[in-house]
């Protein structure tokens, strides 16, 4: 009988054992191309091209963290980075948040209608945009700068959705009775919804971080020079010049993802819930 | 707010939604509407500009080139979306179980969901290495010769698929898992009661009631594979000779390679329609389908 067998603690036992060999099985083969970078990284180029592949390197060697710092700006790349991603997300934070309080807690006129023109745009993918951007950053002469990196990437139709959803589950007798004690909006902004929405700032933070850190398409269009370059378009420059040294180029993806790697291992809740609400962006 | 006259509503308004309103018209609103009208001309940013009419959507018709785009993106759909929905599903319905590491497990299938697009494809790039690659060295101990993955137009996208879908699988997965948590346990309760199977009830209860997820998630994948540029910029740049070329490579090149501005804008509001298409369609369907 089908529910004896299925209860029955050999039954059991195999299922276990079929169960965790897929798992780790699947584990080893989404771990196994970072296994194999790090791997490579840590090897001579000459240890790269010998068959059978050594996964653990049999003489290790740094040569090829100094030598990608030494022949490229890999430092520079990784300071705009850091600087792009961290100014993107703060700011992106600002003025989404601002917005989202008003559409949320300040009635006006044509306040629905604005909302959701703001959301139709939701529905035009990047690329229809990004040829007339690219034509504004010109006319600004923002072209290759830190401006030309930031301040179109700080006006987020979604992370101002995501953040009004937030502040309209706030229940408006908290604010009622804070305006009866003659505070202000900017008073209820900062001590009664910041505080309470914390959770979906954290989220869309680090959204925001990851798509930053990891964007390659806008900096590809908005900057020319090696001086301008954030890591993911450093390291296509870095395949342009050395595309068989795999060694170096390992080397520089592991510099790339390893920040972000820290980040995510810091606030893993965050990022799962960040990709699961990106979901309703596109 | 009771009490609130006008003009303090305005002060208030233009601290908290002018800059943000400014910066979505000049960045987004006008631009949508500037590649419209872009759409429109000749442009190649040096020149001056001429209104062509409907000549660049005339031409994106009679394009080889853009229709060899349309159907390598289409074929990259089809290899992708399949992979990666199963894969994510099965993920998703192995990883909800009560194993042990089950945390460790989830952040290890979600890691290549965090890395940028550039370092997955430069990765998988030596891993499809034809003569010093894992895969073909794997293949050989099974005794198969391993094609030039990349530089075989036979090969180039399939090598894009399956690095995407890896790349993927971990999102799809997640997306899942939270649908998973949506199906009250009563369900199963009564099912071990009339004594179903599991995968009967797998069947039965979980696909079933899965239904709005895997809607939603397909239109998401389709949606954001309409987009695919990265990866295939990185390990291949369309080629070779145009095998992996995409909508967006295609975009891509004509605007910032040949500066054919006005095409480019062209070609990206058919992607724009395409898509609208889609939204249009998970609007009609989301309510018919969505049971919780």
């Amino acid at each position: 009988m089908k529910t004896e067998k299925s209860g029955s603690p050999k039954w059991q036992l195999i299922k276990n054992i079929l169960t965790y060999t897929i798992i780790c099985l699947g584990g080893i083969i989404m771990l196994m191309p970072f296994v194999w970078m790090i791997s490579t990284a840590f090897k001579t180029g000459a240890a790269n091209m010998v068959l059978p592949p050594q996964f653990i390197p049999k003489e290790p060697t740094t040569a090829n963290f100094t030598q990608v710092f030494e022949m490229f700006p890999m430092f520079r790349f990784l300071i705009n980075s850091v600087v792009v991603a961290v100014v993107t997300t703060l700011g992106q934070m600002l003025f989404c948040s601002m917005a989202a309080y008003a559409f949320a807690r300040i009635p006006f006129w044509g306040r629905d209608k604005l909302f959701l023109l703001y959301l139709a745009t939701m529905m035009v993918p990047a690329q229809v945009t990004m040829i007339p951007q690219f034509i504004l950053m010109k006319q600004f002469g923002w072209l290759d700068s830190y401006a030309g990196l930031i301040v179109p990437a700080l006006f987020s139709v979604f992370g101002t959705f995501l953040l009004r959803q937030a502040f309209m589950g706030i229940p408006k007798e908290l604010e009622e009775a804070a305006f009866m004690d003659g505070a202000n909006h900017f008073t209820i902004f900062r001590k009664v919804i910041l505080p309470l929405a914390k959770p979906t700032f954290a989220t869309l933070g680090i959204l925001t971080f990851m798509q930053s850190w990891n964007s390659y398409l806008w900096p590809l269009i908005v900057t020319s020079s090696q001086e301008m370059a954030t890591l993911p378009l450093g390291l296509s420059l870095l395949q342009g010049r050395y595309g068989t040294n795999y060694g170096l180029m390992m080397a520089g993806v592991l510099i790339s993802v390893i920040p972000i790697l820290a980040v995510y291992l810091f606030a893993q809740k965050y990022f799962i819930q960040g990709m699961a609400m990106s979901g309703m962006k596109e | 707010m009771v009490g609130m006259t006008r003009k303090k509503t305005l002060f208030w308004l233009c601290i908290f939604l002018l800059p943000n309103l400014l910066g979505f018209l000049i960045f987004i609103a006008i631009p949508i509407l500037g590649s419209l009208g872009i759409s429109f001309t000749d442009w190649d940013l040096v020149s001056t500009i001429h209104f062509t009419g409907f000549e660049n959507y005339k031409r994106l018709f009679s394009d080889p080139e853009f229709w060899k785009s349309f159907r390598n993106t289409i074929t990259f759909i089809i290899g992708y979306l399949p992979s990666v929905m199963i894969l994510g599903l099965a993920c998703a319905l192995m990883l909800n179980q009560k194993i042990k590491l089950r945390p460790f497990f989830r952040a290890v299938y979600f890691l290549p969901v965090i890395t940028s697009w550039v370092a997955v494809s430069l990765v998988w790039k030596w891993l499809f290495n034809p003569s010093y690659g894992l895969i073909n060295y794997f293949l050989s101990l099974i005794g198969i010769a391993g094609p030039n993955w990349l530089t075989d137009p036979q090969t180039a996208m399939i090598a894009v698929i399956i690095t995407s879908a890896w790349k993927d699988i971990g999102f799809v997965m997640v997306l899942f898992l939270g649908g998973l948590q949506n199906i009250s346990p009563s369900y199963y309760e009564a099912a071990n009661m009339d004594g179903a199977s599991k995968l009967r009830q797998l069947f039965s209860i979980t696909i079933p009631l899965l239904t709005p997820t895997t809607f939603f998630v397909t239109i998401i994948s389709l949606i954001n594979s309409f987009q695919v540029f990265d990866q295939v910029m990185i390990m291949t740049e369309g080629g070779p000779s145009g095998a992996t070329m995409t909508l967006v490579q295609n975009i891509y090149n004509h605007a910032f390679r040949y500066f054919e501005m006005g095409y480019a804008s062209a070609m990206s509001w058919i992607l724009f329609i395409v898509i609208f298409i889609i939204t249009i369609i998970q609007n009609k369907l989301q309510k018919r389908w969505s049971n919780y």
